[in-house]
């Protein structure tokens, strides 16, 4: 049942100013059954480019390395079936694939990611218990589980508009990062309160709850309901409604 | 010839940022340490990530009659007697601790109706021991002990691949690395080094490691001269997937099988009723009545009274049987065994295996809450690796540490499924403390030889300049189906002198790779430097499983199909390189059990009387 199937991939790096610089090359391979994207990369890396430059390690979308836009949609290679992706690409036309294009170009599908880790260290840890004897239970773990299913893949990021068209990257912490302080905030052992960094450091108010997002969630998080909103309605709560103002003055409130 | 290079100064330098390079890092910088973390792939996404089921402790928070005690005997027993007690000893009575401080730290594991870590199933466990969070344990953890390590003052090296490790008399002074993005060349001075390199699993063709998984660190520390111990013995998974191709050996967690999953054979089956091993028999259900009332107590969250189900045996009991069922004839449509969860709810099955359910969904287009999975056999875990003193993790050349899957020794032949995760952080901590107390001990670093820095660089950067050689793609792919045919589950002695003999001609198709391209991020080149460690870490598994001539744990020898307990059952295999560069194979013996740890032991399964 072996058929083959064309890649159009982005082959190139930046120039010195960091503008992407290639072209759009053509490979053509064999097909097996059951194959995904990533696999078919692999294969051109084996058959006919081994310097092609890809990032990948679980191959069962649990490490988010994989990130890549396939047919102009933010998605990981390796959790993306080619069966799937040969029903949506016209006939005798190449599939697509490009790197994320909201971060920086490496080299053909890699980019570079490392605003993200320079961001995650500016969000003040989680202040736990110091003494050993916490109890919570499944209810209050399940409002957080979701978020800490995240494999940092940043395809959020890549998705969302703040950051794709616009380049907050300086004032906005993207939707990555609102699901892991949604987690902090709502963690059942932690102390601290970083609302204010939220509202003014970390630029909540630029999302506009377009849901791009929740949409290209490899991990399933729904991210604008269950952890943008509420960080939203935490913040008006915390700085707009004068109840919650005033027990906080009186000490009240943390 | 000279190339530019950069040079690092740290107190400790740590190579591997999973769950044991991290928290070793994060226990150097406690002590005050200057510290690097150098990996190859990004910060959060190596192996450990992956990691699905659980970490085993005995919190004891499932089954009160759960200890420290229980959980020892247990290494032990599935070690098959061969691991070091003293790591197991320190491993049962630490990992609760290190799981606490974990939650301290942020992680969330499932609870509990009382409000306390819960804890599931696993094989070769007497109780239920393996905190977890649904199927993504490892996720949890990593990303716990990444969270809490960017706020220590570690830098992180990623995307960097050691290649090499200096020593200055006698004494690990230093690495060497090439950035694996844009190229460059590093030398990293430090004044204790830790190994947290993880595993070997690559050199297999079915098998449920990444990329990383070449064996470089078990390489790096064996051209030091460290001993490396027992590398016969390779964990082969029962449970990978096996259909579609593109899939095999992707792991399937135990955890299906610790909620209740049961494997069938083509006739339909229990088949693992036939294969209960002698030393196991009085601790597995015989009927599947009786597993089925142990599995009901399971469900209902209430402490089993019946006996388990022997789909909850150890691995390499299970893994061999699903192989003897596909050798007689009886196996599934694409030659493994099935599994089947489909008969719980299906919301149970999300819940507890959300993971599973959707890595079926996606990659096999089957759904794992109406039908069975099918699986086989996948090269999962190196039980051999380098040798550490127990307390320290220090390996037999001073100033390198050893921790994590890297190292060798709690797990003896057979590791215990959970049993990984708490040795990360268990002997993680050891190692981070430790290498930090010797760092403090010393006041310069040692001196780097020019000459030796200037032949590992250009090694290094060999291939790029050979051209009209092979695809370094094809050479990898041709070594691990050799691996997995002649080193593979089942041995035999002929086949592994064919492997010894055939490694030979891969080091010249390695010396001959032309990956083409440059030095920015070229995965060929990349792939090109990593086959001299695949080469030798497979040269030595063959060597140390050609000599034991018996059958135990994680290593199976058709002509010598059986455990044999005088002499093999008392003796683990130790590689060294030798004064000319060759291979040496020694065995030593642990020293003596202690009465008081002897008797925790079952007394039949010692063999003291031959
Ligand atoms: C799919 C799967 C599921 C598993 N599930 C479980 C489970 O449920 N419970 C359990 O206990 N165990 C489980 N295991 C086993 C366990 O996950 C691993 O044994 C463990 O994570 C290894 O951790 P580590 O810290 O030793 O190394 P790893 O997490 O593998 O990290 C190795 C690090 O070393 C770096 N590195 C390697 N070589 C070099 C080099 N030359 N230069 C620089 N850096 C280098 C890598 O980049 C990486 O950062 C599972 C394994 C797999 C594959
Ligand atoms: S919902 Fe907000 S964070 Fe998500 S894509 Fe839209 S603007 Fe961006
Ligand atoms: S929230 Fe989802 S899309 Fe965003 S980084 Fe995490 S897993 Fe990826
Ligand atoms: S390779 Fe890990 S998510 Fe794709």
């Amino acid at each position: 049942m072996s058929e083959d199937v064309t890649f159009r991939v982005f082959r190139g790096e930046p120039d010195e100013e960091g503008v992407p610089n290639g072209e759009m090359v053509d490979y053509t391979v064999e097909m097996d059954e059951g194959m995904v994207v990533l696999d078919v990369i692999h294969r051109i890396q084996a058959e006919h480019a081994p310097d092609m430059s890809c990032r990948w390690n679980c191959k069962a979308g649990k490490c988010g390395s994989c990130s890549a836009e396939v047919n102009g949609k933010s998605r990981l290679m390796c959790m993306t079936r080619m069966e799937d992706i040969l029903e949506e690409t016209p006939e005798n036309t190449p599939v697509v694939v490009k790197p994320m294009q909201a971060f920086p170009l490496t080299k053909d599908l890699v980019t570079d990611v490392q605003w993200a880790y320079d961001l995650n260290k500016t969000i003040p840890p989680l202040k736990g218990p110091e003494e050993m004897d916490w109890k919570f239970d499944q209810v209050e773990a399940d409002r957080v589980q979701e978020f800490r299913s995240c494999i940092e893949c940043m395809l959020c990021v890549n998705t969302c508009h703040v950051m794709r068209e616009h380049q907050l990257f300086d004032e906005f912490a993207g939707p990555r990062f609102f699901v892991r302080l949604a987690n902090l905030e709502m963690h059942p052992m932690d102390e601290d309160n970083r609302l204010e960094m939220i509202k003014d450091d970390f630029g909540l108010g630029y999302c506009n709850i377009t849901r791009c997002c929740t949409e290209v969630c490899p991990a399933g998080i729904n991210i604008t309901d269950n952890a943008i909103i509420p960080l939203k309605e935490r913040v008006v709560t915390e700085y707009y409604d004068p109840i919650a103002m005033i027990a906080k003055k009186v000490g009240l409130r943390k | 010839m000279t190339e530019d290079y950069t040079t690092h100064e740290y107190d400790v330098v740590i190579i591997g940022a999973g769950g044991a390079g991290l928290r070793a890092a994060i226990e150097a910088t406690r002590q005050g340490a200057s510290v690097a973390v150098i990996c190859k792939s990004m910060l959060g996404k190596a192996h450990t990530v992956m990691a699905e089921g659980g970490a085993a402790a005995a919190l004891a928070n499932k089954d009160p009659r759960d200890s420290w005690e229980t959980h020892f005997r247990d290494t032990m027993k599935g070690g098959k007697y061969l691991g070091d007690w003293r790591m197991a000893e320190i491993h049962a009575k630490e990992s609760p601790d290190r799981i606490r401080e974990l939650e301290q730290w942020g992680a969330i594991f499932d609870r509990t109706p009382e409000g306390l870590t819960n804890q599931r199933n696993f094989g070769g466990h007497t109780y239920p021991r393996l905190a977890h969070i649904g199927d993504a344990t490892g996720l949890e953890l990593i990303r716990t002990l990444q969270e809490r390590g960017i706020h220590t003052g570690m830098e992180v090296f990623m995307e960097y691949t050691v290649r090499h490790l200096f020593k200055s008399d006698g004494r690990v002074s230093g690495c060497f690395a090439y950035n694996r993005v844009d190229g460059s060349l590093h030398v990293f001075k430090a004044k204790a080094t830790v190994l947290a390199t993880g595993g070997i699993t690559r050199c297999w063709a079915v098998c449920s490691g990444s990329w990383e998984y070449t064996g470089e660190g078990h390489a790096l520390a064996y051209w030091a001269g460290a001993e490396m111990g027992d590398m016969e013995f390779v964990q082969f998974h029962p449970t990978g997937m096996i259909w579609p191709p593109s899939v095999r050996g992707i792991l399937v967690t135990e955890g299906v099988r610790g909620e209740g999953g049961m494997l069938t054979n083509s006739e339909g089956k229990r088949f693992m009723f036939d294969y209960v091993p002698e030393m196991y028999r009085d601790e597995f259900a015989d009927t599947e009545a009786e597993a089925m009332e142990w599995v009901d107590s399971i469900v209902a969250d209430e402490t089993p009274t019946a006996r388990r189900p022997p789909e909850l045996l150890t691995r390499d009991v299970v893994a061999k049987a699903i192989n003897s069922e596909r050798e007689a004839g009886r196996a599934s449509e694409h030659g493994g065994a099935y599994l089947n969860i489909s008969w719980r709810p299906e919301e149970q099955v999300k819940k507890k295996l959300p993971g599973m359910y959707h890595q079926f969904k996606e990659l096999a287009a089957v759904d794992i809450t109406k039908e069975p999975m099918e699986v086989g056999p996948t090269a999962h875990y190196v039980m051999g690796g380098v040798k550490v003193d127990p307390i320290t993790q220090e390996s037999t050349i001073p100033g390198l540490y050893a921790a994590g899957e890297a190292a060798t020794g709690l797990h003896g032949a057979n590791r215990l499924g959970g049993n990984s995760l708490s040795d990360l952080i268990t002997f993680g901590k050891r190692a981070g403390q430790y290498a930090a107390e010797a760092a403090e001990g010393i006041d310069v670093f040692g001196d780097i030889d020019d000459d030796e820095l200037n032949r590992v660089i250009a090694e290094t950067l060999a291939p790029l300049s050979r051209e009209g050689g092979e695809n370094p793609a094809k050479v990898v792919e041709d070594l691990r189906d050799m691996m997995q045919e002649k080193v593979g589950i089942i041995r035999q002695g002929h086949q592994l002198k064919e492997a010894l003999d055939e490694l030979e001609s891969y080091r010249e198709r390695e010396a001959s790779t032309s990956p083409g391209g440059t030095r920015i991020y070229n995965p060929g080149w990349h792939q090109a430097l990593e086959i001299g460690a695949m080469i030798d870490i497979s040269q030595m598994c063959a060597l140390a499983a050609l000599a034991r001539e018996e059958s135990r744990g994680g290593h199976t020898r058709l002509d010598f199909p059986t455990p044999e307990h005088s002499h093999w059952g008392k003796i683990n295999s130790v590689i060294t390189m030798g004064t000319s560069g060759e291979m040496e194979l020694n065995h030593v013996t642990y020293p003596p059990i202690p009465d008081h740890l002897k008797q925790l032991l079952d007394a039949d399964d010692l063999h003291e009387e031959e």
